[in-house]
């Protein structure tokens, strides 16, 4: 027993050292992890802020001037004026601006006329999603229009039905608040899955893992040898990255972190089972960095919830997403930031994490080899 | 630990007993080794034979690495299908390229190995002294191991095999690209570890020296043990069949050319300054069968080696493989230049550095090479050649100095360079999934060949390297030996007068290295210029002239006479080998002026 903990620690001391001198392995579990965060945090933004919109006023009077304010006033838009359509349009083409709104000639005298008054509104459509949250915003800037000027008309607002949105969970619309928790997953995907397919294949091309066997260590302590050290330094990549959420990016944290950190344990074995069931099957860094990639590390950035919503995709890549570890990780992340401990949503997901890690470590510890074949 | 389910038996290190392995490649079950039967009591025994024969799986079944299908593998009474773990215990295995972690340092894998093995504290302490002391790296403990010479990083391997005094030592190519002293200091060792400590050791290994100092050697072919005992019972085989051949009017490699088809032949090769022959046991040395009167052929007989048996008995089993026809380079002329000193120079490299960082991997390099000479540059790993090469083939500028190729400045105009020289490299650098034809084909298209002319080439290669045969064969399905030669046909396909070979015999059988040199010979009596690298010293012997180079530098540059001739005094006899004067002139810190 004595003889086997200081076989494993001697295993763990080797390990760190060598992701501590190796570039390739300090880049993947430090600076790629720091690098997504300051991307995602920083960079990606799936909210349309101060687009570019073209607006066309032919005759400018008191109304129109108020109209064209709430444009101004708004932090969604960045307004520039135009004389005519033509040069607009030419704007619009050569994609200086998103969207054109043009005010007719007519328009103070259709609205004092009591006719309705049109309002045109072009659009870019090559980036539809962009397209179509622009056209609610401008809708957005009319409605209020509206009402304002209702009100100091003394008049009712003038539709019947009046909405009015509350918006629970992420109540300031920040799509960095959504986007940085998922990112954890990635991280850890990253750190549990790539890096140590990739350090086992490593042990295979140089020979080392031969030596390796023909020593009194045993299976199992190998396995543990890389469980434990990149265990150890994926929860590190997730604190690290719970640390950068709530203080950098001010996401707030709603749920209890005691519960992250258990399902991030969870999650992180089920990674590390990936990723020594990948080295287990390829042999060479290049081949399991490979379906490392692309076992693991796109479907955890594409079918996970993290970047594009699930309900939206087509049925049978839905079903698919079932496959993906990181799309119960992702739930659990996005409700215990956003929501807090919704015990409907984490107990099902954890679950379903569980189940996974224990089929694919039992799967790495029963093809492991303990031979050369 | 489990305790060990049979007794231990201290006398039987190892015992094979028909033993049978086989793999699955792609579709197809390749069998590895076949009816194995040895036993080994002490002692040290060499495993030698081609490449792909068996060794390196006999020593992973030694080692319990694999199992065997069929048969058993003992070692100590332990069977190692059912005592793995005992029996890592008691053997220490050190694998090709020895297994080191790179990213840690001689102390770190010292420790590494030390915890598998158990060992606590005070035991760790003592035997770190020991080995430190036995390999001298006790100078270099905080050093990564990534960053020792190959001779250190080899005695590293092996004191990360020894922390656990292993009563049975398997090693695989240990001394493989290591530099000769430090191969000497490996064989020290050993040596010490069976006298004082009565281990076992079993080594595959690819020197025929080495293989003669052991007390029992064991041949492989094709997973097949062909025979096995001591060097002596191999010596006694070819006992009087070996003569030496010299000629003070002939050049060796006339000597050696017409030897070769002398009755009954089976070997022939240029030794410094003579050719050595072996004839059939059956075949009587008829000299005026090749030689006239006027060549003053002188004979006499050499003492047995173990290279001869090999060459004979895997001869016998491959009775198809000749040696190969003449072959003739066209478009060059047939003058062959015995003394070299008065050519003009075909190649010129004149105080050449090259960095790397802060590292200088060449420094101050000069040296020239005629037309029509076999230059060699010998030296381990890491020692200068392959940037060396690169510099010359115009693939590296240099640092410093000036380089001159068939008289054109490798600064200026290193393309038109290139069109002059033929390139073979270690790996081949042909395309694995192309046939033969189409290697030949592409390699004409790329060296500028048009229509006629290139059929012409094409029909050439195939006829004279005898691939007719294989000619709509992949390359990735040929025989070592015959991809070597479809390699060195595409390197001639444009007919260069310069021909550069990067370790073109690296994991060739003795067989196809033999043909292979047979073939240079001929095309360097055609007038082409051979500049070759290799960390076999014994190839050294080829070479018309030779530069030895250390860590950058050179150690020695002259003929093989000459070289064997440095750093002795008056009354001293020259050094046997090229293996024995690179460790002298080491030894005595010489180096030869050019």
């Amino acid at each position: 027993m004595k003889a086997s903990r200081q076989r494993l620690a001697g295993l763990i001391r080797k390990e760190f050292l060598q992701v501590l001198r190796d570039p390739s392995s300090l880049a993947i579990a430090f600076v790629m992890p720091v690098f997504l965060l300051l991307l995602f945090g920083y960079g990606v933004s799936l909210d349309a802020k101060h687009v570019p919109v073209g607006l066309v006023v032919e005759h400018n009077s008191p109304e129109s001037r108020e109209f064209t304010a709430g444009f101004e006033h708004s932090e969604y838009f960045q307004t520039h004026y135009y004389h005519d359509m033509r040069t607009a349009q030419q704007a619009l083409r050569a994609k200086q601006i998103n969207a054109i709104v043009h005010l007719q000639a007519d328009f103070d005298r259709q609205l004092s006329g009591g006719e309705p008054a049109a309002i045109q509104v072009i659009l870019d459509g090559v980036d539809a999603n962009n397209a179509r949250l622009l056209n609610g915003y401008i809708q957005g800037v009319w409605q209020n229009w509206l009402n304002s000027r209702a009100e100091r008309r003394g008049q009712r607002p003038s539709t019947a039905v009046q909405l009015q949105p509350r918006i629970w969970y992420n109540s300031a619309l920040r799509s960095r608040n959504f986007l940085v928790p998922g990112l954890i997953a990635v991280i850890m995907t990253l750190i549990g899955a790539l890096l140590t397919a990739l350090v086992v294949a490593r042990e295979w091309e140089r020979g080392t893992l031969e030596a390796l066997i023909a020593t009194p260590v045993s299976v199992r302590e190998i396995l543990l040898g890389k469980l434990i050290p990149y265990y150890l330094l994926g929860m590190g990549g997730m604190l690290l990255a719970i640390a950068m959420a709530v203080w950098l990016f001010q996401v707030p944290l709603l749920g209890s972190l005691w519960v992250l950190l258990v399902c991030g344990s969870l999650f992180m074995l089920v990674a590390l089972g990936m990723g020594l069931l990948i080295s287990i099957a390829a042999k060479n860094q290049f081949v399991a960095g490979q379906i490392a990639i692309i076992v693991t590390f796109l479907p955890a950035f594409i079918l996970s919830g993290f970047l594009f919503n699930i309900d939206s995709m087509p049925a049978a890549v839905q079903a698919f997403t079932y496959l993906v570890a990181a799309r119960y990780f992702v739930a659990i992340l996005q409700t215990v930031f956003l929501a807090g401990n919704i015990w409907a949503i984490i107990i099902p997901n954890a679950l379903a994490l569980l189940l996974m890690a224990m089929i694919f470590l039992g799967l790495a510890l029963w093809r492991a080899p303990c031979r050369l074949e | 630990m489990k305790p060990a389910a049979n007794a231990i038996d201290t006398t039987t290190a190892l015992n094979f007993q028909d033993v049978g392995k086989s793999f699955l490649a792609g579709q197809r079950r390749i069998s590895a080794l076949q009816n194995v039967s040895l036993h080994l009591r002490g002692g040290v025994t060499a495993l030698v034979g081609p490449d792909g024969a068996g060794k390196t799986t006999l020593l992973r079944l030694a080692a319990g690495l694999l199992l065997p299908d069929s048969g058993k593998v003992e070692s100590f009474g332990l069977n190692t299908a059912d005592d793995g773990d005992s029996l890592h215990t008691l053997s220490g295995y050190m694998p090709q390229r020895f297994g080191l972690y790179e990213d840690l340092s001689v102390l770190e894998n010292l420790n590494l190995y030390a915890d598998l093995h158990g060992m606590d504290r005070l035991e760790r302490q003592q035997r770190f002294d020991e080995l430190m002391r036995m390999t001298g790296l006790a100078k270099f403990t905080e050093r990564l191991a990534g960053r020792l010479s190959g001779g250190m990083k080899q005695k590293l391997g092996l004191a990360c095999t020894l922390v656990n005094r292993p009563r049975l030592l398997l090693l695989d190519e240990a001394s493989v690209g290591v530099d000769p002293v430090s191969r000497r200091e490996l064989w020290h060792i050993i040596e010490t570890l069976v006298r004082d400590f009565a281990a076992t050791v079993l080594l595959s290994t690819a020197y025929m020296d080495e293989a003669e100092r052991c007390d029992h050697v064991i041949l492989l072919d094709q997973g097949r043990i062909l025979r096995q005992g001591s060097p002596a019972e191999f010596h006694a085989l070819t006992a009087g069949r070996g003569f030496i051949l010299s000629s003070p009017v002939l050049s060796n490699r006339i000597v050696q050319q017409r030897a070769v088809t002398l009755p009954g032949a089976i070997d022939a090769v240029v030794q410094g300054e003579a050719v050595r022959i072996l004839l059939r046991p059956e075949a009587k040395p008829d000299w005026q069968a090749c030689f006239s009167e006027t060549d003053r052929l002188h004979s006499q007989a050499a003492s047995p080696r173990l290279e001869d048996a090999f060459i004979m008995l895997l001869q016998a089993q491959r009775p198809l493989e000749k040696m190969p026809p003449p072959i003739c380079v066209t478009a060059l002329d047939n003058a062959t230049p015995t003394c070299f000193a008065n050519q003009p120079a075909i190649i010129e490299v004149d105080a050449v550095d090259r960095w790397f960082g802060e590292f200088q991997a060449v420094k101050k390099l000069s040296f020239r090479v005629c037309q029509g000479e076999i230059f060699g540059l010998l030296g381990a790993n890491g020692a200068g050649k392959t940037t060396t090469f690169r510099m010359l083939c115009g693939l590296l500028p240099a640092s410093n100095g000036k380089l001159s190729v068939a008289g054109v400045d490798l600064r200026r105009a290193a393309a038109k360079a290139r069109s002059r020289l033929g390139y073979m490299s270690q790996k081949f650098s042909l395309y694995g999934q192309l046939s033969v034809r189409q290697n030949l084909e592409f390699f004409s298209h790329a060296y500028g060949l048009r229509n006629q002319h290139r059929r012409q080439r094409i029909a050439w290669a195939l006829e004279q390297f005898d691939l007719q045969a294989f000619a709509d064969v992949n390359s990735t399905d040929l025989a070592l030996g015959y991809k070597q030669r479809l390699a060195l046909a595409c390197a001639l396909m444009h007919e260069p007068a310069i021909l550069f070979l990067d370790e073109p015999t690296s994991g060739i059988d003795p067989l196809a290295r033999r043909e292979f040199w047979t073939r240079i010979n001929q095309l360097a009596g055609q007038g082409v210029t051979i500049l070759v690298t290799t960390h076999f010293m014994e190839e050294a012997e080829y070479c018309d002239r030779l530069l030895i180079m250390r860590e950058g530098d050179i150690l020695a540059a002259g003929t093989p006479a000459e070289i064997k001739r440095l750093g002795i005094a008056a009354d001293q006899a020259p050094a046997d080998n090229m293996e024995e004067a690179f460790i002298r002139l080491v030894e005595t810190g010489e180096a030869a002026p050019l």
